[in-house]
């Protein structure tokens, strides 16, 4: 077996398992059981997604994944802030 | 001089900024994040934030080193929680310390280190009392996680911003 | 697949074990959000997947990228700075955000708060 092949099958491999951990969040963000998980579901969805990009970025050899990668972060950055925000003071731009 | 670039580091991190996002090293490239930093940095003397004083670099490359080593071993120890533990988070709860750590810049990078190491959290801090308020997933033993906080992390940041 | 043929094999091998060590760990943290009890137990379980999952996954790309392009390409540590400096303000957000509802809430398992509850600015 090829070192490439390797590769080829780990990156399969890290794949699944970071859609599994966005199964795991996604599962957080609809039970739930308050507000607060659900919250806390959609960040780690978002950094695994972010992460998963990465690797379809190492798959395809091109780093425009990367970019993506960049703005899926700071949408999750500014969204997290903004419920967390909501949270507290039930309004988010006071 | 001080005119020109009121907040060095700043700038020469957004130019950084700058030249890793367009992946270039040319002079056009130099030349513009150049100017982009400088006016960014007098956006930022405009709003007039209290300037940090790095006093021992030194000390602080150690703190970073330290700090990358503990968030390697708590990874696993969380990892190991997670996996193995019967019920896990059975030993989480809440832990209140005083600091003597006042200055902002000081709080604001211990709340960074606490943060991000897996297992601790930064939950509140009580600027009247000093009080930090944290959360750690295995409290097992309270002194040692003080310990921890107090002699590795606040002495350090002590020695570098105060 | 095809554009990763021209990796020599030293560095597919290591590209891989960064990989798989970044999801491993970016997947314990996220087993971490269904099995923990409490919300303040979850909290600390993303942490595993922004810290020692998301800097594997960067250096395996960034390895990979530069070997690829034989220039050293480091703009993956943009994304390591950003979720670096971000993750804890969210957490502390959300930790605290949790917190004042509870409070405000009487759920006795949080320590009360110094003040009356409803004078101390969460923000």
């Amino acid at each position: 077996m090829s070192a490439l092949a390797i590769l080829g099958w780990a990156i399969i491999a890290a794949q699944v398992m970071l859609g599994l951990s966005m199964c795991c969040a996604t599962y957080r963000l609809v039970v739930g059981p308050r507000a607060q998980d659900r919250i806390l579901g959609l960040d780690s969805l978002y950094v695994s997604a972010m992460l998963m990009l990465i690797t379809f970025g190492v798959r395809t050899g091109s780093t425009l994944y990367f970019e993506a990668a960049l703005v899926i972060g700071l949408l999750g950055f500014v969204s997290t802030v903004a419920l967390a925000k909501f949270l507290m003071r039930g309004e988010v731009i006071e | 001089m001080s005119w020109l670039l009121p907040y060095p580091l700043l700038s020469a991190a957004l130019l950084v900024l700058w030249l890793l996002l367009n992946q270039s090293v040319s002079s056009g490239q130099i030349v513009l994040g150049a100017v982009l930093a400088v006016l960014a940095s007098w956006a930022m003397a405009a709003l007039r934030p209290e300037k940090p004083h790095i006093r021992r670099p030194g000390v602080a490359l150690r703190l970073a080193g330290m700090v990358l080593i503990d968030i390697l071993r708590s990874n696993i120890a969380v990892g190991r929680i997670i996996l193995g533990s019967r019920q896990p988070g059975m030993n989480a709860g809440f832990l209140s310390i005083p600091l003597e750590l006042r200055s902002r810049h000081g709080l604001a990078v211990l709340s960074i280190i606490i943060t991000s190491t897996p297992g601790t959290i930064w939950v509140n801090y009580d600027a009247a009392q000093g009080t930090l308020l944290l959360h750690v997933l295995d409290l097992s033993d309270e002194t040692a996680w003080i310990r921890l906080i107090k002699d590795r992390y606040e002495r350090r940041l002590i020695e570098i911003f105060e | 697949m095809s554009a990763t043929g021209t990796l020599p094999a030293w560095a597919a091998l290591l590209t891989a074990f960064c990989l798989l060590v970044g999801a491993t760990v970016t997947l314990i943290g996220s087993l971490g959000l269904l099995r923990l009890r409490t919300f303040y137990a979850r909290v600390h379980a993303p942490t595993l997947g922004t810290t020692v999952g998301m800097a594997s996954i960067l250096a395996g790309s960034a390895l990979c990228f530069s070997v690829l392009e034989t220039r050293p390409v480091v703009h993956e540590v943009l994304i390591a700075v950003f979720v670096t400096l971000t993750t804890p303000v969210t957490l502390m957000l959300l930790a605290r955000a949790a917190l004042y509802r509870d409070r405000r809430e009487g759920i006795k398992a949080v320590p009360a708060a110094d003040v009356e509850v409803d004078q101390t600015p969460p923000g």
